[in-house]
């Protein structure tokens, strides 16, 4: 396996814009320029996968989140009218429960980041013991095989839950099935 | 500068791509090559493409700009770079300005895990048709933003069309390559997603995958041929553009510049899907038969044919040549038919050199296969009446999908059976 090339500059570049992304999906007024910040955010976090030995992941990140999702996303708003939505006030009134939930966020981290530094292990230091090479297979292991398959029984719950929700939307779409 | 020789020298012997060895020049030589290589190919696609459409309608297609025609493509390429980029008052001058890019970037980015040969790409990845597919995948949202922030009537319905259809057809693509993929697992330690490993799976399996488990794989590839038209927009399945209905549909206020980047990303688009379905079912950059036809005689008979190949076409020309009007006024357009088929002539002969012939061999096939899918994206737009909306979708949601289901489940179970079968015979000679 090769080492890793310059991945400081990577992960600062990707986090940056990842960041960025974010800041620019909350306050642009325009629905489609906040669609596709979104979008570079999520690109950004693939490539953060990428950098963690996650290959996989990064690649079902790419398919579903911004090629699959983020088109149906796109597909709604390009119905709304951009010009009304741009002169409408924001009416959700939630900035209180926001404000909580930041600070919680927040709190978690000042916390993990000063135990660490103080020396105390929240979470055990260590890379990833998976090759690049063999990632998907391994996965794959985990989600099916039979005696090694620790995720098998969440993974099905899983798969469930989408079919239920599957269900669902044809029943609520459709008025005579 | 001795040891930078070195580092460039230190990889010629290598079995790996250089993405894999790590190899930052080579990989950049690769990437340039591939992006000529690219370049070149859309411009001689474009010619191909009105000459073959001409011909099967009976007319005689570009013939003025050069002999046949032959520089029509430069000639349109410095009228597109000449003519004026317009962006329309009321549109959206970032999104507009941006979405052109994100199209050529989603095209061109698939092709570095493309497999021209088993050293022959520009890196391996390990989830290398997940990348193929989630990149081409992006796409859509060029063009999709591209029809948006026109701010115009036919360019929305184009957009709107075309996320729908990009969207319904990747389901059915999906579940085919999905029956591809099972294939590579069998008979090995495990499948694999990697472009090259595919390709390696069919040659130790000693079959294509079109071929493997007959009909299985021929449907599976069916499906994909199928679905790979509609993914990239073209006739018969070209409503996001279709002209007859929507003036130039999602492009419609692009021009110049801008617009021949929509045009390059669609015909690389094209080459892209093209060499996936190569790599999947046509046994990527093999040569026909690689495990039956054995032995240095027939190796040097299948490394003939890059060379045979550039002969034939300056045959072609010189044919063409001396069949040329014997008219003054065509005498400019003579010689220079005539020095095409010298210079196709002379890369020919290069090809039959030895240190040459090893080399390319393997790209030669490849491309080999994808210019037969060329062949057939304008056999299809010359024959093929458009489908309507509806059909469209009933084609993708109420054939295709099912079909893709039904091929899934028969091929694994095909498969366990096979494996199952192996295992009960290995303990049966215990």
């Amino acid at each position: 396996m090769n080492p890793p090339v310059a991945t400081p500059f990577f992960f600062y570049l990707l986090a940056a814009t990842m960041i960025i992304g974010g800041i620019l999906v909350i306050t642009r007024k325009n629905a489609v320029h906040s669609a596709l910040a979104l979008i570079t955010s999520l690109l950004a976090q693939a490539g953060l996968y990428l950098m963690l030995y996650a290959p996989f992941v990064a690649g079902v990140q790419i398919i579903l989140y911004a090629g699959g999702i983020m088109v149906l996303f796109l597909f709604v708003i390009m119905l709304i009218s951009i010009e009304r939505a741009e002169k409408e006030r924001q009416f959700n009134k939630q900035w209180l429960i926001g404000i909580v939930a930041a600070a919680a966020l927040g709190g978690l981290f000042i916390t993990v980041y000063t135990a660490t530094t103080k020396g105390r292990v929240l979470f055990p230091e260590g890379r990833m013991s998976y090759g690049e090479s063999d990632n998907t297979q391994r996965i794959a292991m985990l989600l099916f095989d039979l005696h090694s398959g620790t995720y098998m029984f969440a993974f099905e719950i899983a798969s469930l839950l989408l079919l239920v929700a599957i269900i669902g939307a044809v029943v609520m779409a459709k008025k005579r099935i | 500068m001795h040891e930078f020789i070195e580092y460039i020298l230190s990889y010629l012997d290598s079995d790996r791509t250089p993405g894999a060895a790590g190899n930052i020049f080579w990989a950049t030589v690769y990437i340039l090559l591939v992006f000529v290589g690219l370049s070149i190919a859309v411009i001689c696609m474009n010619w191909l493409e009105r000459k073959i459409l001409a011909h099967m309608q009976v007319r005689l297609g570009p013939m003025r700009v050069g002999p046949h025609g032959l520089l029509q493509p430069i000639a349109d390429a410095i009228k597109l770079l000449l003519k004026e980029d317009i962006i329309p008052a009321e549109a959206d001058a970032i999104v507009f300005w941006i979405a052109p890019f994100i199209v050529v970037l989603a095209a061109f980015t698939v092709f570095v895990v493309v497999p021209f040969g088993p050293t022959h790409a520009i890196t391996d990845m390990n989830i290398g048709i997940l990348f193929m597919l989630g990149v081409s995948s992006l796409s859509v949202l060029g063009i999709v933003t591209a029809g948006w922030a026109s701010n115009s009537h036919y360019p929305l319905i184009g957009a709107l069309r075309s996320s729908a259809q990009m969207v319904s057809y990747e389901v059915a693509m999906g579940l085919a390559v999905v029956t591809a993929i099972m294939m590579t697992s069998l008979g090995s330690e495990g499948g694999t997603l990697s472009m090259i490993g595919i390709v390696q799976a069919q040659q130790a399996q000693g079959v294509w995958f079109i071929f493997k488990f007959f009909p299985l794989g021929l449907i599976a590839f069916g499906i994909f041929a199928i679905a790979m038209v509609a993914e990239t927009n073209r006739a018969p399945f070209d409503l996001p553009e279709a002209e007859s209905e929507l003036t130039a549909g999602f492009h419609t206020e692009y021009s110049g510049f801008r617009w021949s980047l929509f045009f390059l990303a669609e015909y690389s688009a094209m080459i892209a899907v093209s060499s996936i379905a190569v790599t999947l079912w046509l046994g990527g950059w093999l040569r026909p038969f690689p495990n039956t036809l054995t032995g240095p005689t027939w190796e040097l008979v299948f490394s003939l044919f890059p060379g045979i190949t550039f002969l034939f076409l300056a045959a072609m020309c010189f044919y063409s040549t001396a069949r040329m009007p014997k008219h003054p006024l065509f005498r400019i357009q003579t010689i220079g038919l005539a020095g095409f088929g010298v210079v196709l002539a002379g890369i020919g002969l290069i090809l039959f050199t030895p240190g040459v012939r090893v080399r390319i061999v393997d790209i030669f096939w490849f491309s080999a296969k994808v210019a037969g899918f060329m062949y057939l994206y304008i056999w299809y737009r010359g024959t093929f009446p458009r489908y309507r909306f509806d059909q469209l979708m009933k084609v993708g949601w109420k054939i295709l999908l099912p079909t893709g289901l039904t091929l899934m489940i028969l091929t694994a179970v095909v498969g366990m059976r096979m494996e199952l079968w192996a295992q009960v015979q290995e303990v049966m000679h215990r």
